[in-house]
């Protein structure tokens, strides 16, 4: 006779996954339900990227606490992880976004954080291939990329060894206090449950205001020494904040293999799983106008993911409202990959009871409520 | 790079037989019609290098040529958008094209199956198919000795252009066993057309070594072939030899039609009696819709050609004739089917991904395509999944993901070329 | 017109017949590896059809032809990896 788990784990992603080891590790019996495979939500599609932001004192708290979680992981990562250390480049088109290049300077590196400001021809010189006349930008040594699919099996395979199960192909049709109730009518037992299935977040418990944020991605063919940084613009922050539901921004990494990633773009509210070739091509055109010479790359792949978008762009971590045994883990947006180090820390200490390394106040669920009372 | 915009009525994507016959059908009935092929020639694999040698094959290109439809030659198309009725290819030399049409008739035709084994990524190892294209397209293969191994009629038509062309064939080994392949024989005769052909072929061939219940177990050689390994009965030995042509069958070439929408089955993409998918004004005729030999090609597209072109008692004539090449391709079909042993060829070290260099027993712990691809990075390659895909469907069981643009690898330029833009 | 053209193929030169492809004319030099896999393995040609993307080439400075699909033609500079 199996024992009820102590922790049931929505959502096989590498949020779900950084939980269920951090959880495992403290000793509770966990296990992990998906209505598919393995990384297949937003996991699958994301472009892997372990960076520092500023847009607000929480979310520099968590990206920075989850660096460093990740600096301690890393070398224990197998080599299917492909962490580089290829650090992000912010790049400045005009004056006004230089200036914000030297703002975050200032923020960072007294907090800590590497960082250098890059005149037009220091950034010539990081990437040869960014067009001319651009006027520099902001490099984080610091920040990192890696292959997140191979790095949420590793993490639930090390939870597994601890007692933890996985459990996909299995759809759940709502989470509540008494566990996951499955779409096949029976009810899956659990001591506390943890919403970890991000975009889709909100049809499995109440008070969950998440929405799909989807975003497109193409790799291209290996162009070896293409691009040696997550190359991001600086106006990607004023996109993905902006109220508009619709955004591209100009972003690439390059892949351990020598391939190309192609990023970004962002559609708020949107479910399709297609290509959206009008979007896609917005975003191919915006890349190629900051790299001309990705329009001689060949494209072999698009794909389309939905990230979990909450309404101040920060996580939901911590109790469910509305709840006695359910909590939450999701509203990553496009940070997750990121933050999900952190997260684990944040809901195991909550869960837990014990003192957490950073304040938690910021991405508590019921914040929502509190802010309309 | 530069890029050129065009319109037509009748687009047909593939000039093999299927699409010959379609833009034959179609020109004859007045239409104005575009061939667009990713081949530096008409011809398809069948008919390869337009240099017509069988009777069939004469005529047609005689046909063809007097119908003289407009040709797009070396074009791979890209992407697709079917709300406007277009199609995006690119061309060598840093060009594109954005074609506009009225009708689409997608003859986009077949590849071959290749199941994995060790050894099968030494050069020197080829597809049956594979091997008479290379042929076709120039290799001198005079005394070079050849091994024929996989499923299928197509190994004898290979093996009959290779003693053509003075190679030393020496074994075709036919997975399928020798009471299927009488069966066949026999079967055939209900075609005097057909036995004809299988009796003269059957006597060119009467030196070569031919095999049934058999099939090669790996091939051996330092950077590219010296030998094979033969498996027939328990029994193995060992053949030296300069190329191995294999191929298992045909796989249908739905990708142009999944990125339109168009219905499919496991089969090929879904055709109505007037060969129409389910996407208004796209046609698909021949092997895209269903392996079944070139007459089915043939007739398929002569009838999509006349229905495109609002013809359909034109088209309706020929239902008969398609009627008898459906059951030849039938009874092909389930005479040459793979059988359940092949799936031990593949070993665990076996490279099942070419591009990415993916071996068979990464897949012991995953749970489908998906699952695979995403850990083992099967079918992220440039092949987007058209070789591994078929072999691991074989082999798991699992089907490979819906197919999405690019259709085939294209500049990031190509891909935007044709988009307006306010400047 | 002649029928056999001059190609050079890694800087030597090569005479092919009129409407040979690339991978043929490759084949027929005597060179078995048109490029490398990830892993380091020699690559050519499997599939002969242009899908299989076995018969990778640079030709005049283009990297990642397809040489079954391409003709020879004359003066062409063909490089295998």
């Amino acid at each position: 006779m199996s024992q009820v788990p102590d922790v049931i784990i929505a959502g096989a992603g590498i949020v779900g996954a950084a939980c269920a080891l951090e959880l495992a590790q403290g000793g509770a019996k966990v296990a992990v339900y998906d209505k598919g495979v393995v990384s297949g939500g937003a996991s699958a599609a994301g472009m892997g990227h372990l960076c520092v932001m500023d847009d607000s004192e929480a979310q520099f708290q968590m990206t920075r606490y989850s660096l460093d979680l990740w600096s301690r992981i890393s070398p224990t990562l197998p080599p299917s992880a492909a962490h580089i250390h290829c650090g992000t480049l912010w790049v400045a088109a005009d004056e006004e976004e230089m200036a914000e290049a030297r703002r975050k300077c200032d923020f960072y590196r007294p907090r800590g954080i590497p960082a250098e400001v890059l005149d037009a021809k220091q950034l010539a010189e990081a990437e040869p291939n960014l067009r001319p006349g651009l006027a520099g930008g902001l490099l984080l040594p610091a920040d990192s990329v890696l292959y997140q699919p191979a790095v949420a099996r590793w993490m639930l395979d090390e939870a597994c060894k601890l007692g933890a199960t996985v459990h996909t192909n299995q759809s759940i049709a709502a989470i509540e206090d008494d566990g996951l109730h499955m779409a096949d009518g029976a009810i899956t037992a659990g001591g506390r449950m943890v919403n970890a299935t991000g975009a889709w977040a909100g049809q499995l418990t109440r008070n969950t205001a998440v929405k799909p944020k989807k975003g497109h991605l193409m790799v291209t063919e290996r162009a070896p020494d293409f691009c040696f940084h997550e190359v991001v613009e600086l106006a990607y922050i004023k996109s993905s904040n902006s109220g508009a539901t619709e955004a591209v921004a100009f972003n690439v990494a390059p892949r351990p293999t020598g391939q190309v990633l192609i990023g970004s773009c962002r559609q708020l509210g949107v479910w399709d799983p297609e290509i959206d070739r009008n979007i896609l091509n917005k975003m191919l055109r915006r890349a190629i106008e900051y790299m001309p010479g990705l329009a001689q790359l060949r494209g072999i792949r698009t794909w389309t993911g939905f990230r979990a978008a909450t309404r101040d762009s920060l996580p939901l971590i911590g109790p469910c409202p509305g709840y006695e045994n359910v909590w939450l883990a999701t509203g990553h947006e496009g940070l997750g990959i990121g933050i999900c180090t952190g997260t684990a820390k944040v809901l195991a200490a909550q869960m837990l009871g014990t003192p957490c390394e950073i304040p938690v106040d910021g991405y508590l669920p019921s914040r929502e409520a509190a802010r309309n009372a | 790079m530069s890029h050129r915009r065009m319109q037509t009525s009748i687009l047909i994507a593939g000039a093999g037989p299927a699409g010959m016959a379609a833009a034959c059908a179609a020109s004859e009935s007045g239409a104005r019609v575009t061939l667009i092929d990713l081949s530096p020639t008409a011809g398809g694999q069948i008919w390869r290098g337009a240099k017509p040698s069988g009777k069939l094959s004469k005529q047609w290109f005689e046909r063809f040529a007097k119908a003289a439809p407009e040709r797009i030659q070396s074009a791979r198309i890209v992407s697709a958008e079917p709300e406007a009725r277009k199609l995006l290819a690119e061309l060598p030399g840093n060009e594109s094209i954005a074609i506009t049409y009225e009708k689409l008739i997608l003859a986009t035709g077949a590849r071959e199956l290749f199941l994995p084994f060790p050894g099968w990524t030494l050069p020197g190892v080829v597809g049956a198919g594979g091997l008479q294209a290379l042929v076709k397209s120039g290799l001198d293969v005079r005394g070079k000795r050849v091994v024929l191994a996989g499923s299928g009629p197509l190994l004898l038509a290979v093996a009959d252009l290779l003693r053509e062309r003075e190679a030393n064939v020496l074994l075709i080994a036919e997975q399928a066993s020798s009471a299927t392949v009488n069966r066949f024989g026999l079967k055939l005769a209900s075609s005097p057309g057909k036995l004809a052909q299988a009796i003269g072929l059957r006597a060119r061939l009467a030196s070569i070594s031919y095999l049934t219940g058999c099939w090669v177990a790996s091939a051996q050689g330092d950077g590219c072939l010296r030998r094979v390994q033969v498996q027939q009965d328990g029994r193995r030995w060992t053949v030296d030899c300069d190329y191995l042509g294999t191929g298992y069958g045909l796989v249908p070439n739905t990708e142009l039609a999944e990125v339109l929408g168009c219905s499919r089955t496991c089969l090929g993409v879904t055709v109505d009696d007037l060969q129409r998918t389910s996407v208004e004004g796209v046609y698909c005729a021949g092997e895209a819709a269903g392996i079944g030999g070139v007459d089915k090609s043939l007739v398929e597209g002569v009838i999509a050609g006349y229905s495109a072109t609002d013809n359909p008692g034109a088209a309706q004539a020929l239902f008969v004739e398609r009627a008898r090449t459906h059951k030849f391709a039938k009874l092909l079909n389930t005479t040459f089917a793979l059988r359940a042993e092949l799936r031990s060829i593949t070993t665990p070290e076996t490279i099942v991904c070419r591009c990415e260099d993916v071996r068979l027993s990464e897949f012991d712990a995953r749970e489908g395509w998906r699952d695979a691809k995403l850990q083992s990075r099967c079918g992220m390659g440039r092949c987007q999944g058209r070789v591994c895909g078929p072999a691991v469907e074989f082999l798991k069981g699992w089907k490979s993901s819906p197919a999405k643009p690019p259709i085939f690898p294209a500049r990031v330029g190509t891909l935007v070329a044709d988009d307006e833009v306010e400047s | 017109m002649p029928n056999e053209i001059e190609i050079t193929i890694n800087g030597g030169q090569v005479r092919v017949e009129r409407g040979t492809t690339v991978a043929a004319a490759i084949l027929q030099a005597g060179i078995t590896s048109f490029f490398h896999s990830p892993s380091g393995e020699p690559r050519a040609p499997l599939c002969g059809m242009g899908v299989c993307y076995g018969c990778m080439v640079t030709i005049n400075g283009e990297t990642g032809v397809l040489a079954c699909q391409t003709v020879c033609a004359k003066g062409m500079k063909v490089v295998t990896e």
